[in-house]
């Protein structure tokens, strides 16, 4: 194998100028920022605006040019849209950054989601076991600091303990998967392990091997039954962090998986289109994902508390992401981005409006948002197009990414096999999941303001932010071939 | 014909600008919002004008949309388009006009509401499955708010109910219509392409895609046994919400069982054929019977839509020709009335009296109060149980005759239909209007002596809705055929001539 550095960094100049970013936020805190006090906080999130846009800018750039240093990296269309969505993703996240008031080092806290960041666009190339395993961890230890982030609240540090404990426990069950697949194909690359695989057929320790991944991914997308940190964890971290765990960690997750599952496992996918169904991965993928359907549209119903009312809906998404994960062998990667991009889009704005909210009282119960139509119209009004997006509601993003991953699955078999009855139930569902999302409107835009609630003052780039995300999901609901186009 | 597109597009900047102009003043959001509605029906009237009634769909607009996917923004129009186009771009007019006495809020009232019809427009424009699917559940969310926000009676209960009733029957659509998709190959949502592959789906495929497809469509037509979102939500909506519910929302399921769910899966719809006669006989009827002993007026104007809708549902089951512009027809006609009659119950009398009840009306002399709504609300009833000279008696009388054709024994039970409206309607009229003073009740007449003898007066915007709806069942009741020229050249098309069997039409 020759190494070719040079074109290895240039393939990761956007995870570069990530790290230099964070690097620089923090030297610049040190030397400069932390004697005044006043600007702290806006030099930290320029600093970390403009690195997330620079990388971005690079991850366009330098575009798809196939495998990188033998193929432990693959920049492909999906590599890289993967790269500017989660680079969008987080940027919208920075741009949510706490008041001084609540976040007394931002420095530190851009400076991790910095490091998030670059743990994501690697996830979104990884093509090797070990750089799969690395980005994971790269991006899970930095979420686990930033779900922590929160010092004066106890909640803040349960969630970043569950999610902690959660996700050591699931990054060993992913090595331990990776050891075996290891151990029986001699390779960590996921091209060698495919013609190894292809060449083996199946066997009792390649499923053992597949559980075991699946486990972890189950984590990584927050789906049943792997999802129990979900609700706590969107509950107590920091607004920016629920937003980015919700998001560009979902987004990068599913990618990783699908590339490690159809291009890596694809042999040992099995078949769950067509009755009778052969053992492999996807009926377990289309177990869970039916487990996370029912699960979090249900556990929803019964919410009082908003961020984990999006928890269980976060889970309920999930379970049709992975039904996007099992169609994308036939139809692509094309329509499960989209879908997860705009559900990250959507996921970002619901939390950037509690975010906003929690500046100016409290913002947990769903009584809380009661007539913020009165105290904000623009949060109202923003509200209204995520919640509606997530509910699936034309002409918003959320609307045609749920009809297109549906229309992907039943074309693998039709009615006629249980993916079929899978899509028929999650359609079914999203009528159940439409009661949950009205509630949340109910109280936005129906109820009247509580008696000693004051306006609500919306903080320029966190109404930057939210306004861009809208924006972009009615552009991407009523143009969806803008994204399907490049796949 | 060309003018028809700009309707979905006046509309939805309409409601823009009402929202602009409800942040100034609640006038100025009227005011926007009469003129756009007013633009609507001019353009479908103009539209009209220059119609020139052919077999099939004409195109108006076929551009690309999402090409990944073979979807296109597809919108054609044919006779049965155009007669509810105008018939929306009348209620929408009429209901702003009964709808202006809302003062809360009133910019976002008016915007909710021009985007509920912008959703409308957009159904009975589209050419191309998908269009019509974004178009439907566009008109599902307002509803929700419309209600909601400025309804009365259990309204939170009602538009809850309401919504997920549609969002239910829209999910069971998309079902339908993703596995028509798939199993087509995937090529794209065009009418006529669908029709085309359908040819070759299985009987299975037919039938389970036509059971989907049309029992979605259904529920929002009112069918029973998925009626009962529309008492509950008639009732709990603002007057010129409810007007534009029964109006033209249920018209949208009706019209999406005629468009969509029969033409593509021919197979499937004469399997259920006789199922689908007997439920919409048996909505008929029972929606009548429970009309007659509500004790809330506007429950009985509620379940009376029902009951007129379930002519509809027959009128398409009979499926020949006949019967088929009769159903169209009275789309049309209980447009007309039912909005009316909501008119008169919702804004005339309960935002006067502030008492649906009809034990509370029994004791009120409105035909001295008001007698202007006494008047309308009369010969309202005259038309809704389908006297001669309204547009209601052509309508019912096409849709019997229609279904005569096809089956005696369902005209015959349906014709009982017709008895129990005359006998709810004419208790409607008799007990809130002309009702008695009781002598058994001197709590009650004190407190109507005291407080309610003098009504305010009927306001011209009132008198003016009132008046174009009138005229309009009582032209269409002289003469229906300037629908029925457009509506029956329409079923002359290949795609309907191979579902419609015998009768000249």
């Amino acid at each position: 194998m020759k190494l070719d550095y040079a074109g290895l960094f240039h393939a990761l100049q956007p995870e570069a100028h990530l790290v230099l970013g964070a690097l620089l936020v923090l030297t610049f805190d040190l030397v400069w920022a932390r004697h005044r006090p006043a600007n702290r906080h806006h030099v930290a999130l320029a600093i970390g605006l403009l690195s997330l846009a620079l990388a971005g800018w690079k991850a366009v750039t330098t575009g798809g040019t196939g495998p990188v240093f033998g193929g432990v990296l693959m920049l492909d269309t999906l590599a890289t849209a993967t790269r500017v969505g989660v680079v969008t993703l987080a940027a919208l996240a920075v741009a949510l950054l706490p008041s001084p008031a609540r976040l007394r080092h931002p420095a530190e806290f851009v400076a991790i989601l910095l490091c998030a960041t670059t743990g994501f666009t690697l996830m979104a190339a990884a093509n090797q076991l070990l750089i799969v395993f690395l980005a994971v961890e790269l991006a899970s230890l930095s979420l686990y600091v930033l779900a922590g982030f929160d010092k004066t609240r106890p909640e803040s540090a349960e969630a970043a303990l569950k999610y902690y404990l959660f996700g050591g426990m699931a990054a060993a069950f992913l090595l331990f998967g990776f050891s075996l697949l290891y151990g029986l194909t001699g390779s960590l690359d996921l091209d060698m392990i495919a013609a190894q695989l292809s060449m083996q057929g199946p066997s009792p320790l390649l499923l053992v091997a597949l559980g075991m991944v699946l486990v972890a991914f189950g984590f990584k997308a927050a789906a049943a039954p792997f999802h129990l940190w979900a609700p706590d964890v969107y509950q107590g971290a920091p607004a920016p962090a629920a937003a980015l765990i919700a998001s560009a960690s979902k987004l990068a997750g599913l990618v990783v998986f699908t590339r490690l599952l159809w291009p890596g496992l694809g042999t040992a996918a099995g078949t769950i289109a067509h009755v009778p169904t052969t053992v492999g991965w996807a009926p377990i993928v289309a177990l869970i994902a039916a487990a996370s359907l029912l699960l979090g549209n249900i556990g929803a119903l019964a919410q009082t508390n908003v961020r984990r009312l999006l928890a269980y809906s976060a889970i309920a998404h999930a379970g049709a992401l992975l039904l996007g994960v099992i169609a994308a062998g036939r139809v692509g990667p094309g329509p499960l981005f989209y879908y997860a991009a705009t559900y990250g889009l959507a996921a970002v704005g619901a939390f950037g409006v509690l975010s906003v909210l929690e500046a100016s009282g409290p913002a947990q119960k769903l009584t809380d948002l009661a007539g913020l139509h009165k105290r904000s119209p623009l949060l109202a009004g923003c509200l209204a197009i995520f919640v509606l997006s997530l509910a699936g509601i034309p002409p918003l993003a959320g609307f045609f990414g749920k009809f297109v991953v549906f229309a992907a699955v039943l074309r693998l078999g039709g009615l006629g096999g249980p993916m079929g009855w899978l899509a028929l139930a999650a359609i079914a569902l999203s009528a159940v999941a439409l009661y949950y999302y009205l509630l949340i409107l109910k109280q936005a835009l129906v109820a009247p303001p509580a008696e000693d609630t004051p306006a609500v003052q919306v903080p320029v780039p966190a109404a930057f932010a939210l306004l861009t995300a809208a924006a972009l999901l009615v552009l991407l609901g009523v143009m969806p071939s803008l994204v399907l186009r490049i796949f | 014909m060309n003018a028809l597109p700009c309707t979905i597009y006046v509309a939805f900047t309409g409601a823009l600008l009402a929202l602009v102009a409800g942040a100034r003043s609640a006038q100025a959001a009227r005011l926007v919002a009469l003129f756009t509605a007013l633009t609507i029906w001019g353009l479908t009237l103009y539209a009209a004008s220059d119609f020139v009634p052919a077999a099939g769909l004409q195109d108006l607009v076929n551009i690309p949309w999402i090409p990944e996917l073979g979807i296109r923004y597809h919108l054609a129009a044919d006779g049965i388009s155009l007669t509810l186009m105008v018939l929306t771009g009348l209620a929408a007019t009429t209901g702003i006009l009964f709808s202006w006495n809302i003062e809360e809020r009133t910019g976002e009232f008016f915007a909710l509401y021009l985007a509920l019809i912008g959703g409308v427009c957009g159904v009975f424009l589209s050419a191309d499955v998908f269009v019509l699917f974004v178009f439907y559940e566009i008109a599902i969310v307002p509803k929700y708010f419309l209600i909601a926000k400025w309804g009365s009676t259990n309204r939170e209960y009602g538009a809850m109910k309401l919504v997920l009733y549609s969002f239910a029957g829209s999910a069971l659509v998309l079902a339908g219509m993703l596995w028509a998709y798939a199993a087509s190959g995937g090529q794209g949502f065009g009418l006529s392409q669908l029709a085309m592959a359908a040819a070759d789906f299985t009987r299975t495929q037919q039938l389970g895609m036509f059971a989907l497809v049309f029992t979605g469509f259904a529920v929002l037509a009112g069918m029973f046994p998925f009626h009962t979102w529309a008492p509950t939500g008639h009732v709990a909506a603002p007057t010129g919400a409810s007007m534009l519910l029964a109006g033209v929302v249920m018209k949208l399921g009706a019209y999406g069982c005629l468009r969509v769910a029969m033409p593509l899966f021919p197979v499937g719809f004469e399997f259920f054929q006789p199922v689908i006669a007997w439920l919409a006989i048996t909505g008929i009827l029972y929606a009548g019977f429970i009309a007659l002993v509500q004790e809330d007026f506007k429950f009985v104007i509620g379940y009376s839509s029902v009951s007129h809708m379930g002519f509809v549902l027959l009128g398409l089951a009979a499926a020949n020709a006949t019967a088929v512009s009769g159903a169209v027809l009275q789309m049309f006609s209980h447009g007309v009335i039912a909005g009316l009659l909501f008119a008169v119950v919702g804004r005339m009398v309960y935002d006067r009296t502030h008492t649906r009840h009809l034990a509370d009306l029994m004791a009120l002399p409105l035909h001295r109060l008001i007698p202007f709504a006494a008047v309308v609300f009369v010969l309202a009833g005259l038309a809704s149980m389908g006297l001669p000279g309204f547009s209601g008696f052509p309508a019912e009388l096409t849709i019997l005759i229609g279904t005569w054709q096809t089956k005696p024994l369902w005209a015959l039970a349906a014709a009982g239909g017709v008895l129990i409206a005359a006998a709810f309607t004419l208790r409607a009229i008799q007990v809130s209007f002309f009702g008695k003073v009781a002598p058994v009740a001197p709590n009650r007449l004190e407190r109507v002596e005291g407080n309610t003898l003098h009504l305010p007066p009927i306001t011209w915007p009132e008198k003016l809705g009132a008046l174009l709806l009138l005229g309009a069942t009582i032209y269409l009741g002289l003469c229906p055929d300037t629908l029925l020229d457009w509506i029956r050249p329409a079923l002359h098309s290949p795609v309907f001539q191979a579902l419609l069997s015998g009768g000249p039409s």
